[in-house]
C-alpha cells in the first residue's frame, strides 16, 4: 500500500516537472497591456487599472502602454509601476498593518484545518477505523429474544 | 463550558475582532491646525537632489500637492508662481509636492508649468497620506516654527491667497 503510494507521488511529481518543464525553460515573453491592467491599480481610484477611467488611470494606462512597446516583460513594466506609483499599485495587499492578515489568515485556517484533520483521524484510528472490530457491534439478544430469533431461524431451516 | 464551544467562542471572537482592527486602522491619518507639519526628505524634482520641509525652518511655506494628471493643478501653477514671486522677499516660499504620479509626466508638467520655488517628489500616495489628503490640488501653510497654519483641501486663486493666507503671514509681524 505504501509502496503504491510512494510510486503515485513519483508519478505526479515527474508528470508536473514534464509540464513544468517548457514554462520554466522558456524566455519571459513579452507582455500586452491587457495583461499587466488586470494585474495592477489605479492607486486613486482603488480599483483595478482595467476597470479605472479617471485622469490618472489614463496616464498610467499610457505609461504601461509605453512599456510594452518598449519590449519589457510583465515583471519589468510591474517594477517600473512601482518604482513611478510605489507599491500599492500592485493589485496585492501589504504584507504590514491589517492587509497583513490577508496572508496570515488562510496559514492560519489551513493550520488549524490539518490539526483538526489529524485529530480527527486519530481519533478515527483509535475508535477502530472503520472496522467491524466487534467492539462496535450491537448486543447479543437474551432471554426472550433470543428464544423469538432462534424459532424465526428455525421456520427457514437455514 | 465543553472544549467545542470554547472553539467556536473563541473562533467569532477572532473574526470580531478583526473586522474592528480593520476598521479603525483604515482611518485616514488627521492633521490640524497647530500640528506639526507632516515631512521628510523627497527627491528633487527634476533632480538631481533632495530636499524637505525642514530645510524652510523659520521661513513662512505653502505646501503643495500636486499631480500632472490634475485639472485644477494646471490652473493653480501659475497662481502659485506669481504668490512665490510676490512674497518670496518677505521670509515665505512655496514647496511644491509631486504626488500620485508619474515621474515623467510630472517633469513635463513643470516644463509647461514652470516654477521657480523647489519642487520635491513623493512615490505613489506616501505623502497624500500623510498630510490626510483626499485628492489634488491641495494647500498647507506652515509657520516658521513648522506647524500647521492652514489647510485647503482644494485649489488656490488670487483671492484666496490675498484673504486666508496673506492675513496670516502679516499677522505674525
Amino acid at each position: 500500500m505504501r509502496r503504491a503510494a510512494a510510486l503515485a507521488v513519483l508519478v505526479l511529481t515527474a508528470g508536473l516537472l514534464t509540464l513544468a518543464a517548457p514554462v520554466l525553460a522558456a524566455p519571459p515573453r513579452q507582455t500586452t497591456v491587457h495583461d499587466i491592467e488586470d494585474e495592477v491599480m489605479c492607486p486613486i481610484c482603488g480599483t483595478l487599472l482595467e476597470l479605472a477611467d479617471s485622469p490618472q488611470a489614463k496616464r498610467e494606462k499610457v505609461y504601461v502602454a509605453k512599456l510594452v512597446v518598449a519590449g519589457k516583460t510583465k515583471t519589468e513594466v510591474k517594477d517600473a509601476l512601482v518604482a513611478q506609483y510605489g507599491p500599492s499599485v500592485l493589485a496585492l495587499p501589504k504584507a504590514s498593518g491589517f492587509d497583513l492578515s490577508a496572508y496570515l489568515v488562510p496559514i492560519v485556517a489551513l493550520a488549524i484545518a490539518a490539526v483538526a484533520l489529524a485529530f480527527s483521524v486519530a481519533r478515527w484510528r483509535r475508535d477502530g477505523g472503520g472496522s467491524s472490530s466487534g467492539e462496535d457491534a450491537p448486543p447479543a439478544p437474551r432471554g426472550e429474544d433470543a428464544e423469538r430469533l432462534e424459532t424465526d431461524l428455525g421456520r427457514y431451516d437455514l | 463550558m465543553s472544549a467545542r464551544s470554547f472553539l467556536a467562542f473563541f473562533a467569532v471572537l477572532a473574526v470580531v475582532g478583526l473586522l474592528a482592527y480593520g476598521l479603525l486602522s483604515k482611518g485616514a491619518t488627521k492633521i490640524a491646525i497647530g500640528d506639526p507639519v507632516p515631512d521628510r526628505v523627497l527627491p528633487a524634482l527634476p533632480g538631481p537632489g533632495h530636499g524637505s520641509l525642514a530645510e524652510h525652518r523659520g521661513e513662512w511655506v505653502l505646501v503643495n500637492l500636486w499631480a500632472s494628471w490634475c485639472i485644477p493643478c494646471r490652473e493653480e501653477a501659475p497662481v502659485l508662481e506669481r504668490f512665490y514671486r510676490r512674497m518670496h522677499a518677505d521670509n515665505m516660499t512655496v514647496v511644491g509636492i509631486n504626488v500620485q504620479d508619474n515621474g515623467d509626466d510630472a517633469i513635463a508638467f513643470l516644463r509647461e508649468h514652470p516654477s521657480t520655488y523647489p519642487q520635491l517628489r513623493s512615490i505613489g500616495n506616501e505623502r497624500s497620506a500623510a498630510f490626510g489628503s483626499i485628492g489634488v490640488p491641495e494647500n498647507f501653510l506652515v509657520n516658521p516654527r513648522g506647524r500647521l497654519a492652514l489647510i485647503w483641501r482644494a485649489p488656490v486663486d488670487d483671492t484666496i491667497l490675498r484673504e486666508r493666507v496673506d492675513p496670516l503671514i502679516e499677522g505674525s509681524r
